[in-house]
């Protein structure tokens, strides 16, 4: 029998808000243990906790990045649970009214990932194990997160995996998160079942947690999918529980049952009020957000004449796009600009990190002078070009590296005069042309473009051959 | 006369000096805090260098502030920087806050001289103040009797003449009961009149402090000074209005006072004559009695009493013995460290809270207790927006009897669960209330009523209360005890 997936998502992303959710201590990454704390967010006996708005703001722009709907009336509930590095034994975070619901990411085989919610909530801190004892670090306690829940519409671990990639591509974009798995700024659990093939009904599922990248994902749902099928076929039963993932050996191993879950007791935090969001301040956030990738992509594509899998390249990263679109500025013909940063700045930054950050030396304006000479015919793509690694290598203008002599190119009386020793030293060639040889013209061409020392504009080069082959 | 204007009098005019009344307070503290059991943390050294700040600034000539030198106290349940903040719990012993609850920052800036921290019920859960794990604080009008709960060390510190003036905190009756037992003044706010930011929390959404006072014009000026706006507290909004203190003692001819029969059923007789008295002299004072029906106080307790637990076993989640506080000497692991520290952390009455409000919140059995408490607190909410539209304030009793004797309470706790049934109203509603004395029994103990306001409508009831004082001093006796000014 054949069986398909069927998984969902629940994404846990750090927001980069300067200061925490409830109180005025940094969320910087890092920093020695319990040095980001203060009463408020190590939760001593009488603090009180007081909402960033800033975090509304931001979750809302991830809501309306994802085609949510924001609710205009939403509230914060406490979530209550005892563990050592949740200071106040509750979690506040959102229960039954979140401030995001009802949204989607489309997927590039055309299905739709539905979005169930998008709630608001505090990040617990972290347990530190050495010395044979265990010690709490509350620093990350109170960091606002945001948690992304689908409906289970995946079919395949690469949806998934082009989903996550999606999301952390949109909040990126929209500048709420740096969605660094390795570092925890997004941390996805997985819900998934199987189910033969065209049958309608869910079956049994397990919630895997613990994979810090999107490759881990991947391997853990195909993973969990061939362990769901073969307790299947055997003849068992699939057990709801949930899975740790371990990526030294590929395998999942239970952490609890069903049975072991927990009772949060979920019930409204007295201590805030309210959450009222207009739906003017929703409009304003919406004309403030940037344009998403995808639309870029189209952009680039139907206006700028820019292949696919370029545009694909120029606006994976916020950044990139960014200096593209800066760079264009006033240019002819943007596939130019394009080929440039993809055939050689990006060479110089070859990390995620670094492609996030997109810190070149050479600045897009830089650039743009650039590719305006070559458009100006001032100077021809080739010398452009090393000229380009120059300007990387330093971060100085163009004009520092193209002396007089190169600026304009060759006047024609010189070009006609190199064409004519070209014709004159290549007779055998000359003679291949007239007989119909097109491709004898680029020996032609080879020899003046070494004459000129590389400064000739071949097109040009060409033209002025054939007028006195004639 | 208000004792807090006695005292600033006595200091402006140099009568005597803010270190020799704050030593006359700790002396007299010393000599009647063994028997009364106010205080569980006396401050000298803090009392002492407030006094000597204000000294400096009279000897130079300096006017002083209403409350400026006056030496008062705070119930144990607000945090005060490096000053031990117990909540009267073994869990919290050796707990010293690293800063301060807005009330108390607040009136340390206007130059209150802090006399120590007084006894309340643990974690303000109880009515006779015994469940404090340092014994209860005891009625100054009869030591055998208690000073009522949970704010009985304020209550018995003022009655017993042993500070100026107290905060207390009222959850379900904290501040207005022990007042009404103790013969005194209590002022419940409106729910965020003042700010709880550093009140350490038993009931967020019921929790509210508030002065305990020998007068009502004493009720008064604590009050403006600790009723501001405090951006920390999200549910803060401040007084609202002018100061209460402007208008104090206006006519209160052709005020309409509202009772609600069922307030009077099942109190005590001699209560019930008492009020009944008192409505005599408002009468004489030209208001107007409308008595009128409130079926929807008959929920009151059990809503209250669901809701209170279910916040307390939340707020109280955090006491594991991680951070800070008590924590068992002996355990096996994390999780044994925090279940024995808990066992033996709290008292009784604390975990038999925890263990309701747990299950009240629990899958299953949230929508037949809690849900249907809040849909409930929002009918009780509604009769008394409704009695409003016919009266300026509800009269009541403040506790349908007098002061229960030391050990009575804490023989039967459901028993004394019932006698909260006057004052749980007023919080579920978030209502402004003030209890005052309004007679004695046979045995001479203090007999209450309480003056129940809209929200945010404190300076009516405490002009009322005030013209109702200053025709009926008898009620307000004094004690034997304490500083003689």
């Amino acid at each position: 029998m054949k069986y398909e997936l069927v998984a969902g998502f629940e994404t846990h992303v750090e927001l980069s808000t300067k200061t925490k959710i409830f109180c005025g201590c940094t969320t910087a990454f890092g920093g020695d243990p319990n040095t980001h704390c203060c009463p408020i967010c190590i939760g001593l006996p009488g603090t009180l906790p007081k909402l960033n708005r800033q975090v509304v703001k931001y979750a809302i722009m991830a809501g309306l990045a994802t085609n949510c709907e924001i609710a205009e009336v939403a509230k914060m509930d406490r979530k209550n649970y005892c563990y050592p590095d949740l200071s106040k034994a509750y979690q506040i975070s959102e229960y039954d009214k979140p401030l995001c619901e009802h949204g989607f990411i489309q997927l590039s085989n055309g299905r739709k990932i539905r979005i169930l919610r998008i709630h608001i909530e505090e990040d617990a801190g972290k347990l530190i194990h050495a010395h044979g004892d265990t010690y709490v670090d509350y620093n990350r306690g109170g960091v606002p997160l945001i948690e992304i829940v689908t409906e289970p519409d995946f079919r395949s671990a690469d949806e998934a995996r082009e989903y996550v990639e999606k999301l952390q591509q949109i909040m990126r974009y929209i500048g709420v998160s740096d969605c660094r798995m390795q570092e925890g700024s997004m941390r996805c659990d997985v819900n998934i079942s199987v189910r033969p093939e065209g049958s309608e009904k869910l079956g049994t599922r397990t919630e895997i947690k613990n994979m810090n990248s999107i490759n881990n994902i991947v391997k853990a749902m195909e993973y969990e999918f061939e362990r769901q099928v073969d307790v299947i076929e055997n003849g068992g039963k699939v057990i709801q529980e949930t899975l740790r993932y371990d990526d030294a050996t590929n395998t999942t191993s239970s952490m609890r049952g069903k049975e072991d879950a927990n009772d949060y007791r979920y019930f409204r935090d007295p201590d805030l009020v309210t959450i009222l969001t207009s739906r003017e301040e929703v409009e304003e956030i919406r004309s403030m957000l940037p344009e998403l990738p995808e639309k870029k992509q189209e952009r680039y594509i139907d206006e700028y004449g820019i292949p696919e899998k370029d545009a694909q390249l120029l606006t994976k990263y916020r950044k990139v796009s960014e200096y593209f679109d800066e760079a264009i500025k006033d240019i002819k013909n943007p596939k130019t600009v394009s080929n440039f940063i993809i055939g050689s700045i990006f060479r110089r930054v070859e990390t995620e990190k670094d492609k996030e950050e997109f810190a070149v030396a050479t600045s897009p304006k830089q650039l743009n002078q650039l590719v305006k000479m070559i458009e100006d015919k001032k100077i021809q793509n080739n010398l452009a070009k090393k000229t380009l690694e120059q300007m990387l290598d330093t971060g100085k203008d163009c004009t520092a590296f193209i002396d007089e002599s190169d600026l304009g190119g060759i006047d024609d009386s010189a070009l006609t005069s190199m064409c004519q020793s070209a014709i004159d030293s290549n007779p055998n060639a000359v003679a291949d042309f007239k007989s119909g040889k097109e491709k004898a013209l680029m020996a032609l061409l080879g020899n003046v473009m070494k004459q000129s020392r590389g400064k000739a504009d071949a097109q040009s080069v060409k033209a002025k051959l054939i007028e006195l082959i004639g | 006369m208000s004792i807090i204007k006695k005292i600033h009098d006595m200091l402006s005019s140099k009568e005597i000096s803010c270190k020799e009344l704050t030593e006359q307070y700790l002396s007299e503290i010393d000599k009647s805090n063994g028997e009364l059991n106010a205080y569980v943390n006396i401050t000298p050294e803090v009392a002492l260098e407030q006094a000597q700040k204000v000294d400096e600034k009279l000897a130079k000539g300096e006017e002083i502030g209403m409350l400026e030198g006056v030496p008062m106290t705070l119930k144990d349940n607000m945090s005060t920087k490096g000053i031990e903040t117990t909540c009267c719990s073994k869990i919290l012993t050796g707990y010293k806050p690293i800063y301060n609850a807005t009330v108390w920052d607040n009136l340390e800036s206007k130059g209150a001289v802090l006399l120590g921290k007084t006894n309340m019920d643990e974690f303000a859960m109880g009515s006779s103040c015994e469940t404090s794990y340092f014994g209860g604080a005891t009625n100054p009008f009869n030591t055998k009797h208690c000073a009522g709960g949970s704010s009985g060390g304020g209550a018995s510190a003022v009655s017993g003449n042993i500070a100026a003036y107290a905060l207390g905190s009222d959850t379900g009756g904290s501040i207005r009961q022990p007042a009404s037992f103790c013969g005194i003044v209590g002022l419940k706010p409106t729910y965020g009149a003042v700010s709880r930011y550093g009140l350490i929390a038993y009931a967020s959404s019921l929790d509210q402090i508030g002065p305990i006072t020998k007068t009502v014009e004493d009720a008064s000026i604590v009050f403006d000074a600790i009723s501001d706006y405090d951006p920390k507290d999200s549910t803060s909004q401040g007084r609202q209005k002018g100061l209460t203190y402007d208008t104090i003692n206006n006519d209160i001819k052709g005020m309409k006072i509202g009772i609600a029969r069922e307030y009077l059923e099942g109190i005590r007789d001699d209560v019930k004559e008492a009020l009944l008295n008192a409505t005599k002299v408002y009468e004489s004072l030209g208001a107007e009695i409308v008595y009128f029906d409130m079926p929807a106080i008959k929920y009151a307790l059990p809503v209250y009493y669901i809701i209170a637990c279910a916040e307390a076993s939340s707020n109280l989640g955090r006491y594991d013995g991680i951070r800070y506080g008590f924590k068992a000497e002996h355990y096996n692991g994390t999780h044994d460290m925090m279940c024995r520290t808990r066992s033996e952390g709290f008292g009784e009455e604390v975990k038999r809270r925890i263990l309701l409000g747990t299950y009240v919140l629990s899958a299953g059995y949230y929508d037949a207790y809690y849900k249907k408490a809040q849909n409930l607190r929002g009918t009780i909410l509604k009769a008394f927006n409704d009695a409003f539209l016919n009266c300026d304030f509800i009269l009541a009793p403040t506790v349908p009897m007098t002061a229960f004797e030391m050990g009575h309470a804490v023989s039967d706790p459901v028993e004394t669960y019932l006698t909260d049934i006057c004052t749980v109203p007023v919080n579920i509603a978030g209502l402004p209330a003030v209890s005052i004395p309004c007679g004695f029994n046979a045995k001479g103990m203090p007999i209450g009523m309480q003056l129940i306001g809209n929200k945010f409508e404190e300076a009516k009831i405490l002009n009322a209360a005030n013209m109702y004082e200053k025709v009926a001093k008898e009620n307000f006796k004094d004690t034997k005890w304490g500083v003689k000014l």
